[in-house]
């Protein structure tokens, strides 16, 4: 992202190729294609997307001996509430993306690869179509890249507005032209039987950068960005109640949430005090201001931080039993009330199951009409207990991870936030003052 | 069905994109729909009849995403975000005051079809919140203030020529020097 933001860059060609941009591409293609995939290995990145698995060992799985098609699919239906990173790479540099995308198809020989962008990015998909159609005048993109033998076509395909399509063997059903039920995982793993049941690899957006940059810098060096496990940059989305709300890209482990909170995004409005932290999209575990976390981490060492102190990388957060899942934190504070909190994200997670499995399509409607009524003024006392049993009973009992995306915000919150479900009961109306969230 | 020429060539263009013929379903639909405003049985039969598949298998999208339309939007659709991030930077007040000064309930056309809203899910714009959409066109930090001078703009005609309002896309497309969004401090990288 270092370019971006600067005033003389531009989204076009001239401006990428004038930073050194379509060298790296140039390199790899005189590499041997499992020499790339060594070195994405080695840097041991972690998937962008939410779920930190390491891309290198994605590529690794990969079926190459069925003789069928590889596909290369890149996720960019950025749709995680409080995440807003793609949208940034796709809007301020596409080129970035396009030969990143080179590059991790021809480390796995892939002939066709797609971008999947949520249909709301209007301008996004114009400004990649166009883009693309600068990547092939000057040849690094469809026939013959940089004069090899090697071809790739790339298609900008939207979707239109199904959150479940980020799911990627939900995406894949839709990009099929179907509706995008997830598929059990076994068999249907991507890298098996992914897209029309062929090989496919399904990377996010900043994940399929970091491929560049990966090749520019080499594995070894790129893993010694960050911390070991947590390698290289990531951006943080910051959004909520700060001064100044914004992505800003920094080293794995190099902050912590509280210096995220405080020093780089200007801290709480004036007179406000904390009081939750949700790390990493709406669907991981929210953090209350006062909690405590000690334990040991893998590699031994003992820790006992309060929110403030957890590092921002993938296992810091995994530590507090949260996860740092698309990089949204969403910041609250003291005059939020909770349980209308809860109210608008079960109602997001209520309207975006996809219906195929009965304890998330069921439960997510519970759980909004529950919240819904608690705002609405008829709070009961045994809410908070009904609201946790419908959530155990979708969690671990689905599909996909839609299921836990929708359970984990309730039972954190009831395990946080009790008091405030029971402070609903008592006083049930909604106080004329406090902002409105459902 | 009337569908222009233009529209016609640029749905044949797209099929042979794909190595199967049934992945153009959902951009064939965007085509259409952004031409007609909506998919009628009609459309569906007729894009079903283009893929060699049946209407059930266009129709099954089209009540299953969110911005699939069997029914036109107004003129000016108008979409504002409701999830939490946005929430939470007051999008409620926005969504009412929207509202209020165009005459129309959320998630409805207004009856002369001029205008309609609509209260959705995420728009990934969370840092820049609360998020409004006017047909294609992203508007930022729009609070129920700035939400009536865009209503009155909207209503005026004006909106478009308008730079009170930062879509920062198109700001990017035409001209880097209006880009106003938070910078991120300088990795080591």
């Amino acid at each position: 992202m270092k370019n971006a933001d600067d005033p003389n860059y531009s989204n076009k060609i001239g401006c990428y190729l004038r930073e050194g941009g379509y060298s790296m591409l140039k390199k790899s293609c005189k590499m041997k294609p499992e020499d790339i995939g060594a070195e994405v290995l080695k840097s041991g990145v972690r998937g962008r997307g939410g779920a930190g698995f390491p891309a290198g060992m994605k590529w690794k799985f990969l079926d190459r001996k069925s003789g069928k098609p590889i596909y290369l699919i890149c996720n960019a239906d950025e749709s995680e509430p409080g995440t807003f990173k793609d949208r940034q790479i796709i809007h301020k540099d596409p080129h970035q993306l396009i030969e990143g995308m080179m590059i991790a198809a021809y480390a796995i020989q892939a002939k066709q690869a797609f971008i999947y962008i949520r249909a709301e990015f209007f301008e996004g998909a114009r400004i990649l179509e166009s883009a693309i159609a600068e990547a092939k005048a000057k040849g690094f993109c469809g026939d013959k890249i940089l004069g090899s033998d090697f071809s790739c076509d790339l298609v900008v395909h939207r979707g239109a507005g199904a959150y479940i399509c980020g799911e990627e063997t939900g995406l894949i059903e839709s990009l099929e032209g179907k509706r995008p039920n997830p598929r059990i995982k076994p068999p249907y793993f991507p890298a098996v039987l992914g897209l029309y049941q062929c090989p496919t690899i399904v990377n996010n957006v900043e994940t399929l950068c970091n491929v560049k940059h990966i090749m520019e810098i080499g594995g070894d060096e790129f893993a010694k960005i960050g911390k070991p496990n947590n390698t290289g940059t990531r951006i943080w989305c910051v959004s909520g109640q700060v001064k100044k709300p914004g992505y800003y890209e920094f080293e794995c482990g190099a902050l912590t949430l509280g210096e995220m909170i405080y020093d780089v995004c200007g801290g709480l409005l004036p007179g406000r005090s904390l009081q939750a932290v949700i790390p990493g999209g709406s669907s991981s575990k929210i953090l209350r201001a006062d909690e405590r976390f000690s334990g040991k981490l893998k590699d031994g060492t003992e820790f006992d931080w309060g929110v403030e102190d957890i590092p921002l990388d993938f296992d810091g957060p995994m530590a507090a039993g949260t996860m740092s899942g698309s990089g949204g934190i969403i910041v609250m504070d003291d005059t939020v009330d909770m349980v209308e909190a809860m109210a608008n994200i079960n109602a997001f997670y209520a309207h975006e199951s996809c219906g195929q499995c009965t304890p998330c399509r069921e439960g997510s409607l519970w759980m909004r009409k529950i919240t819904q009524r608690m705002c609405d003024g008829g709070a009961r006392e045994e809410d908070a207990d009904l609201l946790l049993s419908v959530a155990n009973q979708i969690e671990g009992r689905t599909i996909c991870a839609f299921g836990e995306a929708a359970a984990w915000p309730t039972q954190s919150f009831i395990a946080k936030f009790r008091d405030r479900f029971e402070e609903k009961v008592k006083n049930p109306e909604r106080k004329k003052s406090s902002l409105q969230l459902i | 069905m009337n569908l222009s020429e233009e529209t016609i060539l640029k749905i044949d263009a797209l099929i042979p994109k794909y190595p199967e013929k049934r992945s153009a379903a959902l951009m064939i639909i965007h085509l259409i729909q952004d031409e007609l405003g909506a998919i009628d049985l009609e459309a569906c039969e007729w894009i079903a009849d283009k893929l060699e598949l049946q209407p059930i298998n266009i129709q099954e999208l089209i009540t299953f995403y969110p911005m699939l339309r069997e029914k036109p939007w107004g003129k000016k659709h108008i979409r504002v975000c409701r999830t939490l991030p946005c929430a939470l930077r007051g999008s409620y007040a926005t969504c009412q005051a929207l509202e209020k000064k165009l005459g129309v309930k959320e998630g409805h056309v207004r009856d002369d079809g001029e205008y309609s809203i609509e209260f959705m899910e995420c728009l990934a714009d969370c840092g820049e919140g609360p998020v409004v959409m006017v047909d294609e066109e992203t508007y930022e930090n729009v609070d129920s203030g700035k939400a009536e001078e865009l209503a009155d703009l909207l209503k005026s005609g004006k909106l478009e020529k308008s730079k009170k309002f930062v879509s920062y896309e198109n700001a990017l497309v035409q001209d880097t020097s209006l880009e106003v969004a938070s910078k991120p401090k300088p990795s080591k990288k």
